[in-house]
């Protein structure tokens, strides 16, 4: 049924919510595989389902429809201690990092191991272990209430580690941080991914974190699977409209006003050409103007992802001339008409 | 005031805190499982169960509902069946006993209700059993509120101790009611509100200090 590489593997699910006399379904009709060493991201706006989606891969959630294997297992199948036994080996961690407050780091740190029934010696060892690998270890004996919110999320990865498991569920993990903090906790988590070829599922409803550090990414759209993919597929050729929506907010901030009676040409980077290069070529090149009037490019993974949309010259043959050169320069260039971008 | 009713005082402080300790501690026996029974039931807790939660609120409710002065004369046939005498210290306890089951059932409810969600999902998805939820997650989280709400249950108990002693019941309430109430020794009935309150004080502040070294947010 499943093949080595897999991880998870969700076939048809389905998860409904009942009301007095409403049913609300979260997760409608998704199928898909997440691979082995893997980061992987699940992004949606919020009430798109993804918190739901991801606590099915624990079983948190239990399905309506359809089935969710992990390693092979169909998770619907298991009895309640079979379950446990399989949880011990998905950490997860959460917004709100949900450590108890009333046990020290290292205390906490230890708690999936004492529920293990690994030996006191044993868990203190492990334990500090992971606060090293976080980079926490003098924190060990203090409160949680006395640490930052990145650091709450360091004891809590640290945590969601210490039984070695083989996936990392992180549900909004860093959308109660600043943006800094946030890069932080990713780029600890892109190195535990390298360091322990651990697989991650991160669901938020950031693109740039998923741009930051994931592989592959799911876009879930009212509960059903919009759009699955690389990265970088997605980023340079977004298909439905959710992924484009989440791909290029910056559509709402063009004023279609301003394109009135112009020609104005749509730029897509693919990773393929960095973005800056490209227009100041144009304008060497050509002798030509452009004005630009909007951008929104990004690095990922060290490549140029984005758009832009820029005016053409007024006169016909300048424009021509510009297009030629956007053409042959080997970035994805469209003319666009103001109601499309509305 | 003469010798013997100082002495007399010295005893009843003497078994007035004996009654609360003792009769407060077999309550927790029983309250403390009934107060997690009620939250782990609870609708959309681990252990959610419709009809264990009724039925065990309605029980608490019942008694809860049950004035402690007619409980006390209610169970004067148990007391004599379990202690051999419904009148004493040593019979005073078990309607204390019988009447606090259900506030202490309340007040670990109350408590325990105050642990966020997401320590017990965070528990469920460490693989913990409903149990170790219980042990490892809820009561250390609760602990602080826990240790407050054994104080104003001992202070409540006190006061139903004085009440037992319109009954028989021995202690500092049996007395403020012997002579101050029936004699009209308005001295001693002011002395023993006092030790009262003075021992309400002392578990208070106990309480408070206890539950806010081990608070930790």
């Amino acid at each position: 049924m499943s093949d080595k590489t897999e991880v998870f593997r969700l076939e048809h699910i389905s998860k409904v919510f009942q009301g007095k006399g409403t049913s609300v379904k979260a997760v409608d009709d998704v199928s898909f595989s997440i691979g082995k060493g893997e980061i992987f991201g699940i992004i949606g706006m919020s009430g798109a389902g993804k918190s739901t989606l991801v606590r099915t891969l624990n079983r948190l959630e239990k399905v309506t429809e359809g089935t969710v294997y992990f390693e092979g297992q169909n998770l619907n199948k298991l009895s309640a201690k079979e379950l446990q036994k399989v949880r011990q080996s998905i950490g997860m961690i959460f917004q709100g990092f949900n450590l108890l407050m009333q046990k020290t780091v290292i205390a906490n740190v230890m708690l999936p191991m004492k529920i293990a029934g690994i030996g006191r010696q044993e868990r203190k060892e492990r334990a500090y272990e992971m606060l090293r690998l976080v980079g926490l270890e003098d924190k060990a004996q203090v409160y949680p209430s006395a640490l930052s919110g990145g650091q709450k999320q360091r004891v809590a990865i640290a945590r969601a580690l210490s039984m070695n498991p083989q996936v990392l569920l992180c549900d909004e993990a860093t959308s109660a941080l600043d943006p800094k903090i946030t890069e932080e906790i990713l780029n600890l988590l892109k190195e535990i991914n390298e360091k322990m070829k651990l697989t991650i599922v991160i669901i938020t409803h950031e693109m740039s974190v998923v741009e930051k550090i994931c592989d592959k990414v799911a876009i879930i759209d009212s509960g059903k699977l919009a759009e699955i993919g690389l990265v970088e597929d997605i980023f340079t050729n977004p298909q439905t409209e959710a992924a484009k929506h989440l791909v290029f907010p910056a559509k709402q901030e063009v004023n279609p006003f301003d394109m009135r009676d112009r020609r104005c040409v749509r730029i897509v980077f693919d990773g393929h050409a960095s973005t800056e290069p490209v227009i100041s070529n144009l304008v060497q090149e050509t002798g030509e103007k452009v004005n630009i009037l909007c951008a929104n490019t990004k690095s990922v993974n060290g490549l140029g992802f984005g758009q832009m949309i820029v005016e053409l010259p007024k006169e016909h043959q300048a424009a021509e001339t510009v297009l030629q050169y956007l053409k042959k320069s080997g970035v994805f260039a469209a003319e666009i008409k103001p109601e499309e971008v509305e | 005031m003469t010798v013997q009713i100082i002495e007399m005082i010295g005893n009843g402080v003497w078994e007035t805190i004996q009654m609360t300790l003792i009769a407060t501690a077999f309550a927790y026996l029983l309250g403390l499982p009934l107060g997690i029974i009620l939250v782990v039931t609870a609708k959309g807790n681990i252990l959610e169960n419709r009809i264990v939660n009724g039925i065990i609120g309605a029980i608490v409710n019942i008694f809860r509902s049950v004035p402690f002065l007619i409980l006390l004369v209610l169970l004067i046939p148990i007391t004599r069946l379990l202690v051999g005498t419904s009148i004493g210290t040593t019979a005073t306890i078990v309607p204390l006993t019988v009447g606090a089951i259900p506030i202490v059932a309340r007040m670990v409810e109350s408590s325990l209700t105050e642990v966020p969600g997401g320590i017990i999902e965070a528990a469920q998805s460490m693989g913990a059993s409903p149990l170790k939820i219980i042990l490892f997650f809820l009561l250390p989280e609760a602990m602080p509120s826990l240790i407050l709400g054994t104080a104003i249950n001992l202070a409540t108990v006190l006061g139903y101790s004085a009440m037992a002693g319109f009954v028989g019941g021995g202690g500092l309430g049996a007395i403020a009611i012997q002579y101050g109430y029936y004699r009209y020794q308005t001295d001693v009935l002011l002395i023993t509100v006092l030790i009262l309150i003075i021992i309400v004080q002392i578990f208070q502040e106990a309480g408070n200090r206890l539950s806010a070294a081990r608070r930790h947010s």
